[in-house]
């Protein structure tokens, strides 16, 4: 057992547990915060994306050590009771879920994209969300959603590919 | 009577018990809605009722509305919502007929201690079944709400032409929930003081648990262990933890094993196990053999289950798309009646046919009776791939008489292990024997999205490409000239032409690419699809660059969703053209994990998608998120012919 100290969605939080558990466990189990998804347990599928330090990482292959006296954000805390993160509109307004089992991980990769490349071009949103699975397939709006909250037409999103 | 009106139910999908009248006690309800009026409406499923003799099970659907006096609305459903839009659509019907805004209505969906048991969702059964029945008893409320008329009975619904809201686009309506992680799926169900459970899996199908060490779990801190028959499991204050106290029990437990047999062997075992032989096609000038593989469902939630019991009765939150079978089951297990069993299942991660049976429900259940704590089980992947079932593989012979005017005399398709589904072929044709031949099968299997009509209509779109060839004619002539079917022969065109077929048959093609066509019918509504590939010359695997395909289910209730059903059908469908397979040996999964079962992935998605939807006003509505499924496969395998000059006569395509 050892003491982690983090900060999760701006709160300090410290607990006692197995340094070795996955940080989605962590985040699930004993803070409560559900909307991180379990998919693979092995960093596949990225239902679990949390951002650490701003950066998108799969939670189940995180041991909770690693994010020691780091910054975590779940989904939870990306609109954080005000008005939706523009992500999480466009994914709202393109109708980008069927089960939406996945849509919390797509939409941290998304937001995380945007954050570096504000306005990034087709090649960088089909590599950012790549490895991010949809059993529904519903690719398409997905892809319709971060395009919109780019600001990026479908037009020139298929001229570019 | 047109091919497909006559729908059989798949025969997996005969889980559905006996027809339960659920008694609701109306104290209860009004307790939970407040004061206002209760609508229940019988009404028969129509299409049930054409099922064949020893298949028939008349049904009726029992909608219940509650309107509320301050005027919401409640629609009481026994369906589920896994991201198949029927929350959203049942919302819709009920506000149309009522004429309130959507966002008066709420969707009480499959509660067995609050909704009628719509028995399973699966099929495509909620829109033409449901569907009709929620909109009469919303008419019926309409009727008596309205003081002017107190009409009771009889109120009409509306006509198509008079809809303001069925027949447009709406997405979910709590969505918001979804995008904030808000939304609590089974998995996310907490409890106060509940503990996480894990179960010890046998370590290959058919292996029988002969002995376990209770204690090796149970002095570790805070673990209760459990083992009951077959069963074995702990549960723990933490995932983690209760995983230790398993892996514990794993290291001394002894296991009885057999030899099983292995994917290698698959398609030969299966013809060995067939429970009966079929007399070759009389003056056969064609015929070949097809082969679709294991595969499987893999939704996003894997299995999960949180069970709670409270003086003696048993309250389970569970994804499940067939609440009451998994509440009957859990009555046989724990031997109590079923006044002692609620199930809930909240909205769902997904699907697809995967999960119409309880297991996590039963293990859940089971360790929180040990525990006297709530208990939560959430299936890991590997357990997910392992321990759900499948969708069956499938060994197809065709053959079939072409004479020498390219016209098809004699016709005959037999499906192998795989379902009876769409087995029936569309096309004119005088003589035909069409079979569904079941075997002794190495995998445990069950329904999936449109099931085996995929694989049939796989086998019978590809062998059609070949006897087009065999008479010299374009693949799409030959098909509208053996078909009668108005409904098939409209999307047909409809894609043909938007893809420019004709003129794309004739043009020169750039290296490694290929067109191809397709088409099927099942369940009431009817699809064409057409594609571009590119074959890779050194592996000579497709990919996928365009596909215009055209779909057709009726009236179209809520074309936003239909439309996305439809791009999730080709996407999933084209997992398993391309990669998908199941592979196991001596009774363990090989690939059962993303890293090496490939589902569709963003990147697969191809550059050109186009959506034609047909909408029929005037013929009855059909749901859509099966048949879509069918056209992709057989069409890329089509394409691949004019590339390589060789049939690709299994799936996936090689």
């Amino acid at each position: 057992m050892a003491m982690i100290r983090f900060t999760v969605n701006g709160e300090p939080r410290s607990l006692e547990t197995e340094p070795d558990r996955p940080l989605l466990e962590v985040l699930r189990e004993d803070l409560g915060l559900t909307g991180t998804k379990y998919g693979c347990g092995e960093g596949q599928c990225r239902a679990c994306t949390v951002l650490l330090e701003g950066r998108p990482i799969v939670s189940c292959l995180t041991p909770v050590q690693a994010a020691a006296g780091k910054k975590i954000l779940t989904i939870e805390a990306l609109a954080a009771g005000g008005p939706l993160h523009r992500v999480q509109q466009a994914f709202v307004d393109e109708g980008a879920m069927q089960c939406g089992y996945c849509t919390p991980g797509m939409v941290l990769r998304a937001a995380a994209l945007l954050d570096q490349f504000p306005k990034p071009t087709e090649v960088q949103i089909l590599a950012a969300l790549d490895g991010s699975l949809c059993r529904c397939c519903g690719y398409p709006r997905i892809l319709a959603a971060v395009r919109r909250a780019a600001g990026m037409t479908t037009e020139a999103a298929y001229a570019a590919r | 009577m047109q091919p497909g009106d006559n729908f059989e139910p798949e025969r997996f999908e005969l889980r559905e018990g006996p027809l339960y009248h659920f008694e609701v006690d109306r104290r209860e309800f009004f307790c939970a809605l407040g004061a206002g009026v209760l609508i229940t409406c019988l009404s028969s499923d129509a299409v049930a009722q054409t099922t064949s003799p020893q298949t028939a099970n008349p049904r009726t659907i029992d909608a219940r509305i509650h309107v509320a006096d301050d005027g919401t609305v409640t629609v009481f459903s026994g369906k589920v919502e896994e991201g198949q839009g029927a929350r959203t659509e049942l919302a819709m019907a009920a506000a149309e007929e009522l004429g309130v805004p959507l966002e008066r209505v709420r969707v009480q969906l499959a509660d067995t201690s609050l909704t009628p048991d719509d028995g399973l969702t699966a099929g495509s059964r909620t829109t033409p079944g449901t569907i009709p029945a929620v909109r009469q008893a919303a008419a019926v409320a309409r009727g008596y709400l309205d003081a002017e008329r107190k009409a009771k009975t009889g109120a009409p619904v509306k006509a198509p032409a008079d809809w303001r809201l069925l027949g447009t686009g709406k997405w979910r309506t709590d969505a918001r929930d979804i995008v904030t992680g808000a939304h609590k799926y089974p998995s996310d169900v907490a409890r106060e003081g509940m503990l996480y459970g894990c179960v010890l899996r046998p370590p290959a199908y058919g292996a029988t648990l002969e002995s376990v060490d209770l204690d090796a779990a149970r002095k570790l801190a805070g673990v209760v262990a459990v083992k009951d028959g077959d069963f074995a499991g702990c549960a723990a204050r933490t995932s983690y933890a209760a995983r230790k106290a398993v892996e514990a029990l794993a290291a001394g437990a002894r296991w009885q094993t057999a030899p099983r047999s292995s994917s290698a062997t698959l398609f030969s075992d299966l013809r060995e196990k067939a429970r009966e032989k079929v007399a070759p096609l009389a003056g056969s000038t064609h015929a070949a053999t097809f082969h679709t593989a294991y595969v499987q469902h893999a939704p996003m939630e894997p299995r999960a289950a949180v069970a709670e019991w409270q003086d003696g009765k048993l309250t389970v939150w569970t994804g499940t798309s067939n609440p009451f079978s998994v509440r009957d089951a859990l009555v046989q297990a724990f031997h109590i009646t079923k006044d002692k069993v609620r199930v809930i299942v909240p909205d769902f991660g997904g699907g697809c046919g995967g999960k119409h049976t309880g297991e996590a429900a039963i293990e859940a259940a089971r360790l929180a009776k040990e525990a006297g704590k709530p208990v939560k089980v959430h299936w890991t992947r590997a357990e997910e791939f392992m321990w759900a079932y499948f969708r069956p593989a499938a060994l197809i012979d065709a053959s079939a008489v072409l004479n020498r005017d390219g016209v098809l005399e004699a016709w005959q398709f037999t499906n192998y292990n795989s379902g009876g589904a769409a087995l029936q072929t569309p096309y004119r044709i005088a003589r035909k024997q069409e079979k569904y031949v079941a075997c002794d099968a190495p995998l445990r299997q069950g329904s999936y999205r449109a099931l085996a009509s995929t694989a049939n209509n796989f086998a019978r779109e590809a062998f059609m490409d070949e006897l087009a060839a065999a008479a010299g004619r374009d693949p799409l002539d030959f098909r509208m000239a053996h078909l009668d079917n108005e409904r098939i022969r409209a999307v047909l065109t409809a894609a043909t032409e938007r893809f420019g077929w004709a003129r794309r048959r004739k043009e020169k093609r750039a290296p490694n690419r290929g067109i191809g066509v397709a088409c099927g019918m099942e369940k009431n509504s009817v699809v064409a699809a057409c594609v571009e590939i590119e074959v890779d010359p050194r592996t000579l695997t497709p990919r996928l660059l365009e596909i215009v395909e055209a779909f057709e289910c009726g009236a179209i209730l809520n074309p936003a969703n239909t439309r996305s059903q439809v791009e999730g059908c080709i996407l999933m469908g084209l997992g398993a053209a391309l990669r998908e397979e199941i592979q196991f040996e001596n009774g363990r999964l090989t690939n059962g994990r993303f890293s090496a079962y490939k589902v569709t992935r963003l990147h697969d998605v191809p550059p050109k998608m186009e959506i034609l939807l047909l909408d029929r006003r005037n013929q009855p509505s059909a749901g859509a998120g099966e048949t879509p499924i069918l056209a992709v496969g057989p069409a890329m395998a089509n394409a691949m012919f004019e590339v390589t000059g060789k049939r690709v006569r299994s799936m996936p395509l090689r």
